[in-house]
């Protein structure tokens, strides 16, 4: 007779309120299911803190929680987005990203087959992108006070000498270019959402841009700002920027890269594609002279083949976006309030 | 995209832009009422009015679904949502309109209130095919485009036997709003708003047809130009409707003919007919009572009448004090007149409805508001 506790069975089982107790079927739980799969020396060492070797350079660190619903969809999953999205936010100060660390917040009744598939995609993410995920924590909360998963990211990178990436290093007369066609995040996700499901072969563009912004510093050392335009899109990220460094920002919604079939969901639903959210693009501004050397390294870039110059920098006490239309008239690009509604006629 | 980057190509817009410019005679204006909100949406989202000369100018009509509601109709469908616990399923852009004291949907839900916001009829009625044990009921509100899935939802929850589905209804009528407007005291004597044409509504006209307008043209002798929602649409209707003027002519004319006809849908208004009828007299936000402008559940139907279905008491609802959506949307006021706008009233903290959709003027306004950019504002002047 095996009087042992049944092992973890990722295929049957599901999260119970033991799996965050701290005994054994927590320890099996690290061991089996993230120790397996996310394994690299530092993590294996096994303690409560990671001890990691001196940096070369000076550090950035940033964190961000990722909630998402569905928790799959097409070009991703929470996992690989918890990681693309904190090694983005890294590899925005011009840092190159060089750990990682992962909390999970698991709801009571989640399945261990998907939270496997989960952790299994995030292994896949950090090592593609050469980063280890180096600590980590599970927490478990009783059904229905989560929502099946929560995970928080934290990254911790180095700046190369002579780069400094700020916002308020941006300036009037500065180029703005855009990585990439906007909204295919978004509308991967509101595509899959239930009572709003459609048809689209479009995908998420989750991606980690650490490798290639590496090789715009490397084309220009000078780059002032960079930001991925995530949760409220492009305007929201230009808007941000122009209120921190008090300046206006004139754009041309021609240059602007969207893909046809992105642009034709959102004018059914009646959304700006301008707000949908990104995981894989980045803005990047920089001195007019530095223009073209940088969107060459973009574009040389699997991740920046469809680069483009999207406007400039200019002088606003009112610090507006602007942009002309695709038609030649001018409107504002405000601040999104509340949430993008569908609209009704 | 096809069919729809066609009608906003630039250079095709500077051409009717210079067409305009050599056809509107510079010794009069043209104001033209736009009555849509999508029209309205699409002349700020595009930046229209910059391709057009100082003496061409849009009124903006009412045509905003959530706009015009009342609100007593909106504090009667919270309170069907709260006293009489039903599940109340809204389209979105309902959700942040504020009631009487500043009490909105999504404030109500906060509160407790079981609120859906829904993309369709037919999620309502999947709501109440989930929810036997509960009252569901559809918040209907929109013009003619959004009647007809309201009747296929109304005859398909009679067909399926759902009895705990109902609607509260809201649907108005276009034209009637039209030739309201252009009796009323406004255009006729004050004077305070001048109307020389109507860009016709692209969406509505699908379901009803061009005919409808006929009279309203011919009585009060204004053109009125069937135009698609599309920044190129406006600006070709635009000339057509300057032509007309010029020419001294009044007629329904169509520039949305790859959508419009003159009969209009007649398999959808067959179906509208079959499920409602006129009701005598239906309030307005800012219009007041219009007569015979909005629809009724037909007696057949009854039993799927929200407005039958519950008691609902009678209430003193108010609008916010000072807030001048009424006024704009007879166009008798420009959102920037409104001593609220852009100050408390903001998309963020709308006072008004106008604020709240994205086919509202003053949300338009606000949005894309060309006033607001640094070409168009007072400049300070240069220190000495």
């Amino acid at each position: 007779m095996n009087i042992q506790d049944p092992k973890l069975s990722a295929r049957t089982g599901s999260i119970d309120m033991a799996h965050g107790g701290g005994g054994r079927a927590t320890a099996e739980l690290i061991a089996d299911l993230f120790q397996h799969h996310l394994t690299n020396p530092i993590l294996d060492q096994g303690n409560d803190a990671a001890l990691l070797p001196p940096a070369a350079g000076r550090l950035v660190m940033s964190t961000d929680g990722h909630v998402i619903s569905p928790i799959f969809f097409p070009g991703g999953d929470i996992g690989s987005l918890a990681v693309h999205g904190t090694l983005n936010d890294v590899a925005m100060a011009g840092a190159e990203p060089l750990y990682l660390t992962a909390g999970f917040i698991l709801e009571e009744g989640f399945p261990l087959a998907d939270l496997e598939r989960i952790v299994i995609s995030m292994a896949r993410a950090a090592e593609t992108a050469g980063v280890p995920i180096v600590t980590g924590d599970t927490k478990v909360v009783e059904k229905g006070k989560g929502d099946g998963v929560f995970i928080t990211t934290t990254g911790l990178g180095v700046v190369p000498d002579g780069v400094h990436v700020s916002v308020e290093r941006a300036k009037p007369g500065q180029a703005i270019l855009l990585s990439g066609n906007i909204g295919d995040h978004g509308v991967a996700i509101l595509s899959k959402r239930e009572n709003l499901e459609f048809e689209t072969e479009i995908r998420s563009d989750s991606a980690a841009l650490h490798t290639l912004v590496a090789g715009m510093i490397s084309a220009a050392p000078g780059i002032t700002v960079l930001r991925d335009p995530t949760r409220g899109g492009l305007a929201a990220t230009l808007n941000e920027i122009a209120r921190t460094a008090k300046v206006g920002i004139h754009l041309e919604e021609n240059a602007i890269p969207i893909k046809p079939d992105v642009k034709a969901a959102c004018e059914l639903l009646g959304l700006d594609p301008l707000y949908v959210a990104n995981e894989g693009k980045l803005v990047c501004f920089c001195e007019p002279g530095d223009a073209d050397a940088v969107l060459a390294a973009m574009q040389a870039h699997p991740l920046g083949r469809d680069a483009a110059l999207i406007g400039t920098v200019t002088e606003d006490d009112a610090h507006l976006v602007e942009m002309e239309t695709e038609i030649g008239g001018v409107r504002v690009v405000d601040w999104l309030a509340g949430e993008q509604l569908p609209r009704i006629c | 995209m096809k069919y729809v980057s066609e009608f906003r190509d630039k250079d095709l817009a500077k051409s009717v832009s210079a067409a305009i410019r050599r056809e509107a005679d510079p010794g009069r204006t043209y104001n033209f009422m736009e009555f849509c909100g999508g029209h309205t949406h699409a002349i700020f989202r595009y930046g229209v009015q910059d391709l057009m000369p100082d003496n061409v100018a849009y009124v903006h009509g009412p045509g905003c679904p959530v706009c015009v509601l009342p609100v007593r109709r909106l504090d009667d469908a919270v309170e069907i949502a709260e006293r009489h616990n039903a599940i109340l399923c809204t389209y979105g852009d309902m959700m942040r309109v504020p009631g009487t004291k500043q009490r909105s949907l999504i404030r109500a839900k906060a509160d407790g209130a079981d609120i859906r916001m829904v993309y369709s009829t037919l999620d309502a009625l999947k709501i109440a095919r989930d929810n036997p044990d509960r009252e569901v009921v559809f918040f209907a509100i929109g013009f003619e485009t959004t009647t007809p899935p309201t009747a296929v939802a109304i005859k398909q929850a009679q067909k399926e036997d759902l009895t705990n589905f109902s609607v509260f209804c809201n649907h108005v009528l276009t034209p009637p709003a039209i030739a309201h407007i252009l009796q009323s005291l406004d255009v006729q004597d004050l004077g305070t708003v001048e109307i020389d044409g109507f860009l016709g509504p692209s969406h509505v006209s699908s379901v009803i047809g061009s005919k409808p307008y006929e009279p309203a043209a011919e009585i009060f002798g204004k053109p009125v130009v069937i135009a698609g929602f599309e920044p190129l649409d406006v600006m070709q209707s635009t000339l057509m409707l300057i032509r007309q003027i010029n020419e001294g002519r009044f007629e329904v004319e169509n520039e949305y003919t790859r959508v419009v006809t003159r009969d209009g849908n007649l398999k959808a208004q067959a179906l509208v007919a079959e499920v409602f009828n006129v009701r005598d007299a239906f309030e307005w936000r800012g219009l007041g009572t219009v007569a015979k402008s909005a629809l009724k559940i037909r007696k057949t139907f009854a039993a799927f009448d929200a407005e039958r279905r519950f008691e609902i008491t009678p209430k003193q609802s108010r609008e916010v004090k000072s807030c001048e959506c009424p006024a704009i949307l007879r166009g008798v006021k420009k959102p920037t007149d409104c001593k609220l706008f852009g100050t408390v009233c903001t998309p963020d903290t709308p006072m008004g409805s106008c604020m709240v959709s994205s086919e509202g003027a003053c949300a338009a306004y606000w949005t894309y508001g060309r006033f607001r950019t640094k070409a168009a504002r007072p400049q300070k002047e240069a220190a000495a």
